[in-house]
């Protein structure tokens, strides 16, 4: 079989732009092949630069995959315990105000150990920003049910799928903290397209601005792909993220300026979204 | 700061909550984070009412997990900041202690405890891994004003979390004090702290206990860090034992005992002495590193007595210093009140005279008088 050689650049290549992130300090990583967490780290990343808060933005990171970030993004950070990064988020906010403070957790460490945690957090008010990178699983393990696994979804311990008889029902954290008066902004992004990409870094960039003008918590959880802990291929892991974990853990601004929508307003939102992206295609293309 | 000084420095009759929370404001301390539990209650509220007069802040936390995370938050900035419970509370924290001494973060942790069980929490630790704790044990409130910003010196030089432990005593007993600030010297400069300033310049910091290092910076791997983090306590074994000895010279008998308990101890001994009975005592002031050389000292005497609350745990650390030179033996054991705050009838000068008495004329094997069946002290 011919094999390409990809040791120097063709002849003739031509760089269009380079689109690193400017806080990404190696494009090394540890993640699989379809990891969607790079994605929101992508989406975290580009709006720090945006905001021009790069010189004030203070990190605290969970354990998960996304550990792994911690070496290759240059950013100011503090790795924390399993769950506990909302506490330590807290006691840097209080003693650097005018820093801009998020964590980035994953389901595993957000959701199942530090669900506390990120509620009180929230409920407190405090002027951070909460990142929750969401698939379902725990990835770093080998692809375990989490609180967020949604019914049906097949897991190294739910086999068959998850049975809410047997292993009770996936908990939307978006939801619960949209509750909360605490907090000021909630959101739930996904990188399964790259419409959802954009979707997802404005709602990153609502966060940070809410935060930074001392609205009290705010509160990103974005769906991100893991083929490996589903147990599918790659190229269909965007689809599996969008019709099984988006249809429950629905796309949307959860909570803006204190009004507080359900999941019912958030799919019905969706599909007129979705509809008009189909009206704008018949006619002639998205352009414009 | 000028209102705290003025608190501090006006010798009043105070209790050992408050002296703590004083002490650690005059200390630097800017941030404390706590949840209610008898007796470590009132430090709670006192640095409540005190921190936010130096521009400090004091959070009520929702459990002892969240208490010492934002109290880690708050140190990586470099801040001075502090929690503490009772050793019940300190069992929650566990885990983040393990990691914080392994991020290497200056955190000053109080035990208010429920007597001096929890010697074994406070010296090998609750937590996983190879990690050491500083442990500092006031005999009174003035000695705790002390001690207490010793620790908050001891931690920001070593970068290695300190321990003060008190007990119901320590917390509620009331003294004449001033608190004055002490000089303890120079600490390193704090130039790992993160304030955001370093992201973006291709230098940012990072704060791990897992030995990770930024891209492009020096790698230092696990082991090695866990290696350097070793030595670090092996040096301060070497260096900070710091111990209370008495009469030990041409002592028969010489009792160890530690924290408030070891106030009773050293009435008595005085009074025996000047009854002319050669007994002496050790009081280890840190609890790790045990003043092992101290105790050693003791172990030309017919007797090494153990006086603490406790089934025996601090015996197990006089053993090893004494290395079989002498019989140790225990002349305490368990005593608490009803409500279980560890102020039971063993913590009376009565009862521990006749116990060092007993020991003192009949050797390692003597039987010890039996409680006495009236509750003679407090309960």
């Amino acid at each position: 079989m011919p094999t390409l050689d990809t040791s120097t650049e063709p002849s003739g290549a031509r760089r269009v732009g380079d689109l690193t992130p400017d806080l990404l300090l190696t494009g090394e990583h540890h993640l699989c092949p379809g990891c969607g967490e790079p994605l929101a780290l992508r989406c975290l990343l580009d709006t720090i630069t945006d905001l021009e808060v790069t010189t004030q933005t203070i990190g605290v990171v969970g354990i998960g995959c996304y550990t792994a970030f911690t070496t290759s993004i240059d950013v100011d950070l503090v790795q924390a315990l399993h769950g506990r990064a909302p506490s330590v988020a807290t006691g840097i906010k209080r003693m650097r105000p005018d820093a801009v403070v998020f964590t980035l957790q994953g389901d595993g460490d957000m959701v199942n150990e530090g669900l506390q945690e990120v509620l009180h957090t929230a409920a407190r008010g405090e002027a951070v920003t909460c990142v929750l990178l969401n698939n379902g699983v725990f990835g770093e393990t080998g692809g375990h049910m989490t609180a967020t696994t949604v019914l049906g979804q097949r897991t190294k311990n739910t086999i068959d799928g998850r049975e809410a008889e047997y292993h009770g029902y996936p908990i939307l954290i978006g939801d619960l903290i949209s509750r909360l008066e605490g907090a000021s902004y909630v959101a739930r992004g996904s990188v399964h397209n790259a419409g959802a990409v954009a979707r997802t870094k404005k709602m990153v960039r609502r966060a940070l601005e809410s935060q930074r003008r001392g609205d009290g918590f705010s509160f990103v959880e974005v769906l991100t792909m893991c083929p490996t802990g589903w147990f599918i291929p790659t190229g269909e892991s965007p689809e599996y993220l969008h019709e099984t974990l988006g249809a429950v853990h629905v796309m949307g601004e959860l909570k803006v300026d204190g009004r507080v929508k359900t999941t019912d307003e958030l799919h019905t939102e969706n599909v007129a979204r979705q509809r008009e992206v189909e009206a704008r295609l018949a006619a002639g293309g998205l352009d414009g | 700061m000028t209102t705290i000084a003025v608190r501090g420095a006006e010798r009043r009759l105070m209790e050992g909550s408050e002296a703590i929370a004083l002490a650690s404001i005059a200390a630097g301390c800017r941030f404390f984070a706590g949840y209610p539990m008898t007796p470590f209650t009132e430090v709670l509220e006192h640095f409540a009412r005190y921190l936010p007069e130096v521009g400090g802040t004091c959070i009520n936390a929702e459990s002892e997990l969240e208490a010492v995370g934002m109290a880690w938050g708050a140190l990586a900035t470099g801040a001075r900041a502090a929690t503490g419970s009772t050793g019940q509370g300190l069992s929650l924290m566990q885990e983040s202690f393990a990691e914080i001494t392994l991020a290497e973060l200056p955190l000053v942790i109080f035990n208010l405890a429920r007597g001096q069980g929890d010697y074994f929490q406070a010296t090998r630790g609750g937590g996983h891994g190879d990690y050491r704790h500083l442990v500092l044990a006031p005999v009174d409130i003035t000695e705790a004003v002390e001690l207490t910003q010793l620790a908050f010196h001891l931690a920001d030089r070593w970068r290695n979390p300190v321990l003060v432990y008190g007990d119901y005593l320590t917390a509620h007993v009331e003294e004449s004090v001033s608190v004055d600030p002490i000089d303890f010297g120079p600490v390193p400069d704090k130039d790992w702290a993160v304030d955001g300033a370093t992201t973006g310049t291709g230098h940012a910091k990072l704060l791990s206990p897992l030995g990770l290092a930024k891209f492009g910076a020096e790698p230092i791997g696990i082991e090695a860090h866990l290696r350097r983090i070793v030595a670090k306590q092996h040096e301060i074994e070497r260096t900070e034992a710091r111990a209370e000895t008495g009469y030990l010279d041409d002592a028969e008998t010489v009792v160890v005992a530690f924290g408030s308990p070891a106030r009773f101890v050293r009435s008595v001994v005085r009074d025996l002495r000047e009854a002319g009975e050669r007994v002496g005592f050790v009081r280890p002031i840190t609890l790790w590193p045990f003043p092992a050389d101290a105790v050693a000292a003791a172990a030309g005497a017919r007797t090494v007595a153990v006086f603490e609350l406790s089934a025996g745990q601090l015996i197990d650390d006089v053993r090893l210093a004494v290395l079989g030179r002498a019989p140790v033996v225990g002349i305490g054991g368990i005593s608490t009140d009803g409500s279980g705050f560890g102020v039971g009838r063993l913590l009376d000068v009565e009862t521990i005279r006749d116990r060092v008495l007993a020991v003192h004329r009949g050797g390692a094997d003597a039987a010890l008088p039996p409680l006495p069946d009236n509750e003679r002290t407090l309960w």
